[in-house]
């Protein structure tokens, strides 16, 4: 018997494919679209996920039998807010430049449907360390995409990845013949990150028939 | 045997197998087939398909040989000069040096977008496992049009993978996209590759050589490519007069520019019912409308020559629709069947909306002089709720009509 048992293991590996939280539910799509213009915000933000969610997650099974039920949104946001301004002030603090990339998402990590939907589906019917594999779970699926999404555009926009340079300098403006490479500007801009999980989507799609849904 | 049978004999055979959508649309590009086309929201009438793609073809072929001679024309006027009494019906504009350097840099942008595009639709089509349709034959056209001259064929090829599968081939394919695919081509490389598509040095080709051998220390004038609404949007004075506008000897995306045989074009759309007269004269409308806002706030002085919006809005209205791809779009992109309004009001609606926001566009957006591609996409997208409430409205009052006579 290996560390997780298979129940456990499902809660990880489902949120990364089948029942991914960005490609199946479509949650938490702002951040995708906002910060992945660089691979290294991607990642950044990915982890900034997982530690809200996996403490996120814990914390309130914990509570889960002391929260009165109708105040339970007030009591997420105060342990999901607490974690996100830790999660803040650690980034001004030893990663100043990348937390001024970041700005606002960071903080909006708050209002990121992922997490409130955890809380809400897993975290509260479920014991603690269950409700922790299912946040860690749950952040790693959201990284994926993130992080994919990041990869791309950072490529295809910049030519660099991480900040190094991958990828030629823009070629001479010699005409209709002219051959080279030359960064695609489109992918910078917030609509192509929306396209590019669209594909994702759509690949995704396209080898899972069980996805499509009926309309 | 003849040709004709041998390939319908091939056909019979291929029933179910994957080759047939592509041998499929390589004989009805020789021979019409007996099927015609029974479905499809672009269809309101008996006429196929094919035909109907055909009949945009043929407006366009004056404006592309036109095109051609266009693009020698500019280039050596760059060079050398415009002298006096250069006119439509000059030697200097229709001689064969001109015609071939044009054609040498058109034709093979026409080829990338017709190999590119059919080829992802022959694709889709054999996984799809159904017709390749004619659809991309207009597009593939008007691609090339569209664009400054010196486009690379690799941007090229990119944008146009780009708009066929995800501006149509996403949505269902021919007949069931949103966006004009032509347009959307042209939008991707305008937001991929910005300093290929704007500014004073991609409209004539040959510009930047010139300007890299002056840099080198050669003997050179110094030629300007920029096009009529670039100057005007940073204020400059420009040397060409209305007839040059009206025949098209400016510089500009390839096709946009000669507004008569675009006005021929648009007359003969108008006669086989291809094109709907309702959105291009609202479209006209549209703009002169918002082209004589703009002369009165510029008559009443509430704007000076000192702000950076007087070059274009003291344009002449009536100019703004021989400047730039305003004639183009109206006459080829706007009355798209696909992706234009659908009901006959809603079509003057949509209409006079995209010449409105164009001419909107055109003055206020200090990057870019021109908003025709952007107006028609964005009115694109907000055709179908035009229709829809269209629609309703009728269904709402007749209601009330049966009520008024059963009361």
């Amino acid at each position: 018997m290996g560390l997780l048992s298979k129940k456990d293991l499902k809660l990880i590996t489902d949120p990364l494919a089948d029942n991914n939280p960005i490609t199946i539910q479509v949650l938490g799509i702002c951040s995708a679209l906002a910060i992945t213009a660089e691979l290294k915000a991607s990642i950044v933000m990915s982890v900034a996920v997982l530690f809200v969610m996996g403490l996120g997650n814990l914390t309130i099974s914990l509570m889960r039998n002391i929260i009165p039920p109708k105040i339970r949104i007030i009591v997420q946001l105060i342990v999901v807010a607490t974690l996100v301004i830790i999660v803040d002030l650690v980034l001004k603090a030893f990663a100043y430049e990348l937390s001024k990339t970041l700005s606002v998402f960071v903080g909006l990590i708050i209002t990121n449907c992922i997490i409130m939907g955890r809380f809400e589906a897993f975290a509260l019917a479920n014991g603690p360390i269950r409700s922790f594999i299912d946040g860690v779970g749950n952040a790693l699926g959201y990284a994926l995409i993130l992080i994919i999404v990041g990869f791309f555009r950072e490529l295809l926009g910049s030519g660099t990845l991480l900040g190094f340079k991958v990828l030629g300098d823009p070629i001479e403006k010699t005409g209709v013949y002219a051959f080279g490479y030359e960064n695609n500007g489109f992918m910078l801009l917030a609509p192509m990150a929306l396209i590019t999980v669209g594909i994702i989507i759509w690949i995704q799609r396209s080898r899972n028939e069980a996805l499509i849904e009926d309309n | 045997m003849g040709l004709k049978e041998k390939l319908h004999n091939i056909k019979e055979k291929g029933d179910g197998k994957k080759w047939l959508s592509a041998f499929s649309a390589f004989h009805t590009f020789l021979y019409t087939p007996k099927e015609t086309t029974h479905s499809g929201g672009h269809l309101r009438g008996a006429d196929d398909l094919k035909r109907t793609m055909t009949n945009v073809i043929i407006p366009l072929i004056p404006v592309l040989i036109f095109a051609m001679f266009n693009v020698g024309f500019q280039q050596s006027v760059a060079i050398n000069g415009f002298t006096e009494g250069m006119s439509f019906f000059s030697g200097e504009f229709w001689s064969f040096d001109n015609f071939l350097i044009g054609a040498i840099k058109l034709v093979p942008l026409l080829l990338v977008s017709y190999v590119v595009g059919l080829g992802i639709e022959v694709i889709f089509a054999t996984i799809n496992n159904h017709e390749v349709e004619e659809g991309y034959f207009v597009s593939g056209m008007l691609v090339p049009l569209i664009i400054p001259i010196d486009t690379p064929l690799w941007m090229l090829a990119v944008a146009v993978a780009f708009g066929v599968v995800i501006g149509k081939e996403v949505f269902g394919g021919t007949g069931m996209n949103i966006l004009n695919p032509a347009l959307t081509i042209r939008a991707f490389l305008f937001f991929a590759y910005p300093t290929w598509m704007s500014g004073d040095k991609v409209w004539v080709t040959g510009v930047v050589e010139r300007t890299n051998e002056i840099a080198a220390g050669a003997n050179l004038d110094a030629i300007s490519g920029e096009t009529i609404l670039g100057s005007l949007a940073q204020g400059k004075e420009f040397a060409y007069s209305t007839w040059d506008m009206f025949f098209g000897f400016i510089p500009g995306s390839v096709g946009e520019t000669s507004a008569l045989l675009i006005f021929l074009g648009g007359l003969y759309l108008i006669f086989t019912k291809v094109g709907s007269w309702r959105i291009m004269l609202s479209a006209v409308i549209g703009s002169l409308v918002m082209g004589l806002i703009f002369n009165s706030v510029v008559d009443l002085g509430w704007i000076n020559e000192g702000s950076k919006f007087y070059g274009l809005m003291s344009t002449e209205f009536w100019h703004h629709l021989l400047l730039g791809g305003m004639a183009f779009g109206i006459v080829f992109m706007a009355t798209d069947p696909v992706t234009g309004s659908q009901t006959n009001r809603g079509k003057w609606i949509y209409g006079f909306l995209i010449g409105f926001i164009s001419i909107l566009i055109r003055v206020f957006n200090p990057a870019y002089p021109e908003g025709v591609m952007l107006a028609i996409l964005l009115m694109n997208v907000f055709a179908p709720t035009i229709d829809h409430y269209i629609v309703q409205g009728n269904v709402k009052r007749r209601l009330k009509r049966i009520k008024a006579k059963t009361a």
